[in-house]
């Protein structure tokens, strides 16, 4: 991942877009650590595989120990293809129902909100720091 | 006892400790048996997740009254009432002269984030809203913690007035999914006119939706019913 510094970025929303090779040699908990990090420096993390159920539950645990008041509340997470419902798109049977490589966007609660999302598009509106 | 293997010139010293080991497997491995016929009796853990305000303390709270005579803890329209996960033992349930047993856990509602501000639109002071929302994300990271170790199945509240289908719903149940633990999927406020179970229904189509009003105690047959079917 291109390294820039949170303060070159200006007013600007960073975005980090991580690769499944990235993510391919790393923990569970040094994929949470990734995410977390980045998320609050108040960047956007796309995951292009996304995690497993197990990692996903880790993540919102750790996310959970580290809400502070008037720091950080917390993450703003969607995946695609939706697993575990029933409507799955043409990504979701493109990739079959056992892959959990799911596009994942998180960001800070506090700086994303879902706009719109169904099975072939989310669109979502960030805000500056 | 890693030095055991290491090479040993006595052969007959050897022989004699594999046999010992095979016998502590056995001996192990029967112990392992007959701690698991026990634990038939032994009650299954039973934890109710789902999103905040889905109605978790009340259908706790009316199981355990129905069947114990008192209550598990306070419901709330404030989010969060339920800030740690609560545990009512022994919960016995008599169904077609079978009888159930289990320990239900109430939950706080999972969640990917709390803000404290959000206790300030209830008539709270700071101090009291931030220790509120620590308790809160205390409670939410215990509960995932004890669906990856703890419980032994299942019941997913959902309000049936709103849509079922949002990320939280999602990744809990794939969670719950992964864990090959049994959920069945309550579709709760039935008593409500803008309740919607068949939608819930269609958004877990793999699972079973079970409609009932935990406030009114509507449908409470179906629901122990279907509690004894699933975690007896
Ligand atoms: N109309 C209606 N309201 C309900 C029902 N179950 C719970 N509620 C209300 O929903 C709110 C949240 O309930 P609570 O049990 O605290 O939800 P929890 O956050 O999931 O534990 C309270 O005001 C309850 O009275 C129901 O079946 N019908
Ligand atoms: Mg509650």
């Amino acid at each position: 991942m291109p390294e820039v510094t949170p303060g070159e970025t200006g007013n600007g929303v960073q975005i980090d877009l991580i690769s499944g090779a990235r993510m391919e040699g790393l923990t569970s908990m040094e994929k949470i650590r990734l995410i977390l990090d980045g998320v609050r420096d108040g960047n956007i993390v796309v995951l292009e595989e996304g995690l497993s159920p197990d990692e996903e539950s880790k993540l919102i645990e750790v996310t959970m120990t580290e809400i502070s008041p008037d720091e950080f509340n917390g993450i703003e997470i969607e995946t695609y293809p939706q697993t575990g419902g029933g409507n799955k798109g043409f990504l979701g049977r493109l990739m079959g129902k056992e892959s959990n490589k799911k596009l994942t966007v998180i960001g800070p609660a506090n700086q994303i909100e879902t706009l719109h999302k169904d099975e072939n598009l989310i669109s979502a509106l960030v805000s500056r720091k | 006892m890693w030095f055991l293997h290491t090479p040993l010139h006595d052969t007959h010293r050897e022989a004699r400790e594999a046999r010992m080991g095979l016998f502590t497997d056995l001996r192990d491995s029967i112990s392992r048996a007959v701690d698991r016929m026990f634990s038939d009796s032994e009650p299954k853990r039973i934890g109710i997740y789902g999103p905040p305000n889905a109605g978790k303390t009340t259908l706790a709270n009316r199981i355990a009254r129905d069947w114990t005579g008192d209550a598990v803890g306070p419901e709330s329209h404030i989010p969060h009432e339920t800030r740690r996960a609560r545990r009512k033992e022994n919960v016995e349930i008599e169904r077609n002269g079978k009888t159930v047993n289990i320990d239900i856990v109430d939950t706080p509602g999972v969640t990917t984030k709390v803000d404290y501000k959000e206790f300030l639109e209830h008539d709270m002071e700071k101090d009291d809203a931030v220790r509120r929302s620590r308790e809160a994300t205390e409670g939410v990271a215990e509960a995932m913690h004890w669906l990856r170790e703890d419980v032994d199945g299942v019941i997913y509240v959902l309000d049936s007035t709103e849509d079922p289908f949002t990320q939280v719903n999602t990744m809990l149940i794939g969670i719950i999914e992964s864990q090959d633990l049994p959920v069945l999927i309550f579709a709760n406020k039935t008593d409500l006119d803008d309740s919607n179970v068949q939608r819930i229904a269609n958004a877990f189509p793999q699972h079973e939706t079970v409609p009932l009003s935990a406030l009114e105690g509507n449908n409470m047959d179906e629901v122990y019913g279907k509690i004894a079917e699933y975690f007896g």
